[in-house]
């Protein structure tokens, strides 16, 4: 929901990045309040995957321009891990599987790692598994998933339903969603979307990258921002989505367009 | 992870300096010379004595034996050892060894069984206890009498213990309690040699846990050199682990003998983490038909450390099954040898054999000589072996560190997942959890 007024959360101005040494973001600018759900779309190698590696700090993305800063603070100051702990998560578009690491074991230690940077107590095993199991329910999880190792002969559903089961539990100020809906069967899609509509609050956001527009149906954005060339080219209200689904892309890339940001 | 086959035949060095073979030969002789005498002589002493033929004018292995090729024992070679006194220790030291849920303990100290700090009151009734020194002569036909026994350490065990342990699990008896098997050296300042030895017999019909381990009290130098030899009767099954956590500095060299009767159930898994240098020869011998066998190792290689496991399969009768898996982790400068010998011979149709050697290196100096090695001669054969070298990927850590775990806690949650697959085969949590806890104190960054 758009609120009046509202802190902003994410705030980047004419961000490039590179990796190997090709530039792929060519001049970023957004800005992101609290409330807001924001949805990236574009085509394929537009740097929308970059975007969010850079925002999560993956190493092999080099920041070479522009600045970011999430609540009021310079983002590139912070490690990886640290952006994690203030309230950035990353819903990976292809999960990692950790063999031999349980899934409940990984989730306790991500959870006791940000309760540390707040200055809580870790969470002991039994309180934890009342935590989870109430987190559960929000993607529909069996609890036979938390014994299995981290993501380990998951299908791709049960990965991302994981991702967001993460996200629950670790109730980022920004969510990040990397083309969760990428090769979901429409039931996974409703249950992983319906889980991240009940995570949201006016006291957070979301930034959703997606391929398609039939994720906008499930998680109805406030603006859509159309990236082309490492470049957010056009921003539109919920409607410009169907405007793509019926026009493609590009008409938009064909033409010039001035407007960075919204 | 990222995993690439290797090709396994690596590049044969030269070591600068290696030990003659004249001198190996003298440095064997010397060993038999200065041996401990038997306290009780009789028929063990010809036991004794048969081995110490058998190594007469035998030489010690370098690089230049095939067995031993990416295993320089120079620097054993150079150290000059002593043979461990009997020795006492304080009740205390045994702590660090000991765990409520293991109350079935045998401790040997320096090679010699120490009724002291066993608790033989806990042994059930259907299994017995005795030290090897004062055991019947009804035991001889199982003592010393496995392929392999040939082996030049392992006949140098056979010449030169003064005691040991036998262990036999009486016919049908099922127990339920793991049996704690705990060999410690006690190292103080002279290099001391300590040949320790276990004889357990399963008879038919009889299941039994038994934890081996082998460690020592104090952090000096001294070397190991174990022989346990393990009979399965028919139908028998043992579940069997064994540690290594030697002191850093010691020597380890030890063999576990295995004979298998038809429809017996082994498991082994090996766990070697300490030693400056260690060898573990595993070698079961399948002699009935229709048995099960299950090798699960890990290796742990720090700093200088070099830790070699070599192994030996041999079937000889059809539809047998044996499934292996062994891992090492290795860092800093260190290496790690495995090796998988896999005997099939036209006897042994219907074997079902499948081998899967995983290696994990933390540090670009960091080595791992693996090798399958295979020899099927049956035509009627299921038989997999695989090969894989991976490293922690940057991908992986990074998905960890943006769920906020930090770098160091990444890297030490990927290794307790590659180390779990073996250490959750041990049956004592308390253990498991102990020995997971050491191999991640003994990684650095």
């Amino acid at each position: 929901m758009i609120i009046e007024n509202s802190e902003v959360i994410l705030s980047v101005k004419d961000l490039t990045a590179e990796v190997d040494g090709i530039e792929i973001l060519k001049g970023l600018s957004l800005e992101i309040k609290a409330g807001e759900i924001h949805a990236i779309m574009g085509p394929n190698g537009s740097g929308k995957s970059t975007f969010s590696k850079v925002l999560t700090g993956h190493p092999a993305y080099k920041v070479t321009g522009g600045e970011v800063s999430f609540k009021g603070q310079n983002l590139f100051d912070l490690e990886p891990q640290d952006r994690a702990r203030e309230g950035i998560f990353l819903s990976f578009q292809y999960p990692l599987e950790i063999p031999g690491v349980s899934n409940l074991d990984f989730l306790r230690v991500a959870y006791n790692s940000k309760q540390k940077h707040k200055g809580l107590e870790d969470l002991d095993v039994f309180d934890f598994d009342d935590l989870i199991r109430e987190k559960l329910d929000i993607v529909k999880m069996n609890p036979a998933f938390l014994d299995r190792s981290v993501n380990e002969g998951f299908s791709g559903g049960e990965k991302k339903r994981n991702e967001i089961l993460q996200m629950a539990l670790l109730e980022p100020i920004l969510g990040i969603l990397d083309e969760t809906d990428s090769g979901l069967d429409i039931d996974a899609l409703r249950i992983v979307a319906n889980g991240v509509n009940q995570l949201t609050r006016p006291d957070n956001a979301v930034l959703m990258i997606t391929h398609y527009q039939r994720l906008l149906d499930y998680i109805v954005p406030d603006y859509i921002h159309v990236m082309e060339g490492g470049r957010i080219v056009t921003t539109g209200g919920k409607e410009l989505a169907l405007e793509l689904e019926a026009r493609g892309y590009d008409w938009i890339t064909n033409e010039p367009v001035e407007v960075g940001a919204r | 992870m990222s995993l690439q086959v290797t090709n396994l035949e690596a590049e044969l060095k030269e070591p600068m300096s290696l030990v003659s073979e004249s001198d190996r030969t003298l440095y064997l002789a010397q060993l038999i010379a200065q041996r401990n005498p038997l306290v009780s002589a009789g028929w063990l002493q010809s036991v004794r004595d048969r081995a110490q033929n058998l190594l007469r004018d035998q030489a010690l292995p370098s690089t230049r034996d095939e067995d031993w090729r990416f295993t320089d024992l120079s620097a054993l070679y150079r150290t000059t050892f002593h043979p461990a006194p009997a020795t006492t220790i304080n009740a205390s030291d045994l702590d660090a060894w000991t765990t409520a849920d293991l109350p079935m303990r045998i401790v040997v100290i320096n090679g010699v069984f120490s009724p002291q700090h066993s608790t033989l009151a806990a042994l059930p009734s259907g299994i017995t206890v005795q030290s090897l020194a004062t055991a019947q002569e009804s035991i001889q036909p199982y003592l010393s009498q496995q392929q392999g026994m040939n082996e030049v350490f392992t006949a140098l065990n056979t010449a030169s213990f003064t005691d040991g342990v036998v262990i036999r699990v009486g016919k049908n008896q099922v127990i339920e309690t793991p049996i704690h098997l705990l060999f410690l050296a006690v190292a103080d300042a002279a290099p001391a040699s300590i040949s320790p030895r276990a004889l357990v017999i399963a008879e038919t019909g009889s299941a039994a846990t038994l934890i081996e381990e082998y460690g020592a009290i104090g952090e000096g130098t001294y070397w190991t050199n174990a022989v346990t030899e393990i009979s399965l009767a028919e139908n028998a099954q043992l579940h069997h682990t064994r540690t290594q956590r030697e002191s850093a500095t010691a020597f380890h060299i030890g063999k576990t003998a295995v004979v298998q009767s038809r429809d017996s159930r082994y498991s082994l898994t090996t766990l070697s983490i300490g030693s400056q240098i260690s060898r573990h020869n595993p070698e079961i011998v399948l002699t009935g038909i229709q048995t099960e066998t299950h090798l699960n190792g890990l290796t742990l290689a720090v700093q200088s450390q070099l830790s070699d496991t070599h192994s030996l399969i041999h079937f000889a009768q059809p539809h047998c099954i044996a499934k292996q898996l062994n891992k090492c982790i290795v860092n800093d400068r260190a290496r790690a040898v495995f090796n998988g010998r896999i005997e099939v011979p036209k006897a042994a149709q219907q074997t079902n054999a499948a081998q899967l050697s995983r290696n994990l290196l933390l540090s670009s100096k960091a080595r791992v000589d693996t090798k399958p090695q295979l020899e099927i001669v049956a035509d009627d054969v299921k038989c997999a072996h695989g090969a894989t070298v991976s490293q922690l990927e940057d991908e992986e850590i990074f998905y960890l560190q943006s769920r906020g775990l930090d770098r160091k806690s990444s890297c030490d949650l990927l290794v307790k997942g590659f180390a779990a697959e073996i250490t959750e085969k041990v049956p004592v949590l308390e253990l498991r959890s102990r020995l997971l806890t050491s191999i991640l104190s003994l990684i650095r960054d």
